[in-house]
């Protein structure tokens, strides 16, 4: 693929952090911490992308990177060609805490991104108005977010992200907080809307199903510093008339590779979990992992 | 498993349904009833009080020169309301505490949300404002009067300073505190820092501001009384002081129950206010 058709271009991208060598440790003694080590990916106008990789790995902060809320250490990532200097309308961000605004109901949260747009407030209305309709929420327009479930929030904050019409939709672990049921629903519900919005998707999960599920390629990512391990095409084709995708062969063939690629970068990753014990926080996806295979 | 999960689920809602149903045709009945409960429930200490009070004396519990029957307290406060002995008084507390209390409001809200945006001005300032916070108001007190004089600009001033520091404490921790996540949410669709700070920092504080409302208007009744015991020529905390000097135990208990009235109509208009602004929260029950 030339670099002109891609829709993002990740180039040669470094991302360290500085950070003090131990908790509380005031003095100047700082650490460079590499999270992201030559990252190069390219995604297709209209594409469905899944990274997955294990925790620390250094997702997130590539998802920072393509919002444009952080800049890289070195390398460059290009929007049509042109590269990302900040946040921007034409990326909208789906976080896995939902993130959004308690003082607000669902649909002035809705409106959010689109009065920031500058859109007049009946047309916000209207718009925002149709999105909730899009995931299915209308008749809760005027509730506010502790009173809608997870799986409710998390629609509203798709179709906040949706509202204001950005040309890539960034997911970071979605659907990681919701229930197997409610996940389920929400990923077929998201490729129905991805095929009826032709967005340029990236998606973000610890879960290797779900990456076969949702992804048309996925990228495999090393443990830190992460690295693009290997991508992965999912040759399915009309992915949500297909019924019981699940059980398809090639399903199951992909869902073993994948695992096969991560396992030892989970183990890794466990390991460097371990060698900072004072940190928080284990392995998610050996768990997830290991689930979906046995 | 989970089939089985959502099963128990299914058949668990429709229990709940029926019960529903059930309550709906008794509800009408209830309803009354159930309400008239609760009246009694959050008043019944109150009256028991009361009837305390007034019986005590009477029976020779306690001493009624010192403790006067609840009906003869009211009995005078209602003459001295007729009189308007006492409407003098409010009038000159009410000045005071809400000019204080105001003032106070108007200074610290926008320099609590200045100092709290700038996180390294916070750094610097955070350790004096904790001293002057942690020193007692009431110690103070003969520093105001010996700067400002008796007058109304020292009752004025110690007030101010009592409601300044709740304020401003609250408010810087209200906007260091907004979830960091609701920024990167915000900044991610572009917002300037001006519209991040307006359309999320605000109203992500409000709550905690609000703290420091509710803090700062028990602190101004507070600082009010001893402030007018102090040294004034009027207030309810001067008559309160007065009537007790001059043995006039009736009229002293009347000026208490005024300040006691007063607290409470204070707090209840705070909050509901604070109720109506934040109603988006969750109600925590
Ligand atoms: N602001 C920061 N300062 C210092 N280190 C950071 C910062 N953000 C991330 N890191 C480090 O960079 C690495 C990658 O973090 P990141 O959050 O991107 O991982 P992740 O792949 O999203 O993990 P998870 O799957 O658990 O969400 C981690 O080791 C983390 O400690
Ligand atoms: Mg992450």
């Amino acid at each position: 693929m030339s670099i002109d058709s891609a829709k993002i271009s990740i180039q040669q991208v470094n991302k360290s952090f500085r950070v003090r060598r131990r908790p509380g440790d005031l003095k100047g003694s700082s650490q460079s911490v590499k999270a992201l080590d030559h990252i190069n990916l390219d995604v297709k106008p209209g594409e469905f992308m899944v990274i997955v990789g294990p925790s620390g790995c250094g997702k997130s902060t590539l998802l920072d990177l393509l919002a444009g809320l952080t800049t890289p250490t070195s390398g460059q990532i290009l929007l049509d060609g042109k590269p990302i200097t900040g946040p921007n309308l034409d990326r909208g961000i789906v976080f896995q805490q939902y993130a959004l605004f308690p003082w607000k109901t669902a649909l002035a949260n809705v409106e959010f991104g689109l009065e920031t747009k500058g859109v007049p407030r009946k047309e916000r209305r209207a718009i925002a108005q149709e999105y909730i309709e899009l995931v299915g929420l209308a008749g809760f327009e005027h509730r506010y977010p502790h009173e809608l479930s997870g799986g409710m929030k998390q629609r509203i904050a798709i179709a906040r992200s949706l509202a204001y019409d950005p040309e890539v939709l960034l997911m970071d672990e979605p659907f990681a907080a919701l229930d197997a049921q409610t996940r389920e629903s929400l990923q077929s519900e998201l490729l129905r809307i991805w095929e009826a919005t032709k967005k340029t998707i990236i998606f973000i999960t610890h879960g290797i199903e779900e990456a076969v599920y949702l992804g048309q390629r996925v990228a495999v990512m090393t443990s830190r510093p992460g690295r693009i391990k290997e991508v992965i095409e999912v040759p399915f084709e009309a992915r949500t008339s297909e019924e019981d995708l699940r059980a398809h062969p090639d399903f199951v063939r992909l869902r073993h590779q994948i695992w096969d690629l991560l396992k030892d970068e989970v183990k890794l990753a466990q390991e460097q979990e371990k060698d900072r014990s004072l940190q928080s926080g284990t392995g998610k996806i050996s768990g997830k992992g290991a689930a979906t295979h046995g | 498993m989970a089939n089985t999960g959502a099963g128990a689920g299914i058949g668990e809602v429709l229990v709940r349904l029926e019960k529903k149903e059930q309550s709906t045709q008794r509800r009408a009945l209830g309803w009354t009833i159930e309400k008239l409960l609760l009246a009694f429930r959050s008043s019944i200490v109150i009256i028991a009080f009361m009837v305390l009070w007034e019986v005590a004396p009477r029976l020779g519990w306690t001493n009624a020169t010192f403790l006067p029957p609840l009906s003869e307290v009211l009995s005078t406060w209602w003459s001295l309301l007729l009189s308007g002995d006492l409407a003098e008084h409010m009038e000159v507390s009410l000045v005071r505490s809400i000019g204080g209390f105001a003032l106070a409001l108007v200074v610290s809200v926008p320099l609590g949300l200045a100092i709290g945006w700038w996180k390294s001005v916070a750094q610097y300032l955070n350790p004096l404002l904790e001293l002057f916070r942690n020193t007692a108001v009431l110690a103070l007190l003969p520093v105001f009067i010996m700067l400002l004089g008796l007058g109304e600009t020292s009752k004025i001033a110690i007030i101010f300073y009592a409601c300044v520091f709740p304020l401003l404490l609250n408010t810087i921790s209200g906007v260091r505190n907004v979830d960091p996540l609701l920024i990167r949410s915000a900044r991610s669709m572009g917002l300037s820092p001006v519209q991040l700070f307006r359309k999320v920092v605000l109203p992500a504080s409000v709550p905690t501001i609000f703290v420091g409302i509710r803090q700062a208007g028990s602190a101004s009744i507070l600082v009010l009384v001893a402030a007018e015991m102090a040294g004034a020529k009027s207030g309810l905390g001067y008559f309160i002081q007065y009537t007790q000097f001059s043995f006039q135990i009736t009229e002293m208990y009347a000026g208490i129950i005024t300040i006691s009235i007063f607290g409470v109509i204070l707090n209840y208009a705070l909050v509901t206010l604070e109720k109506k602004l934040t109603a988006w929260k969750q109600v925590s029950n």
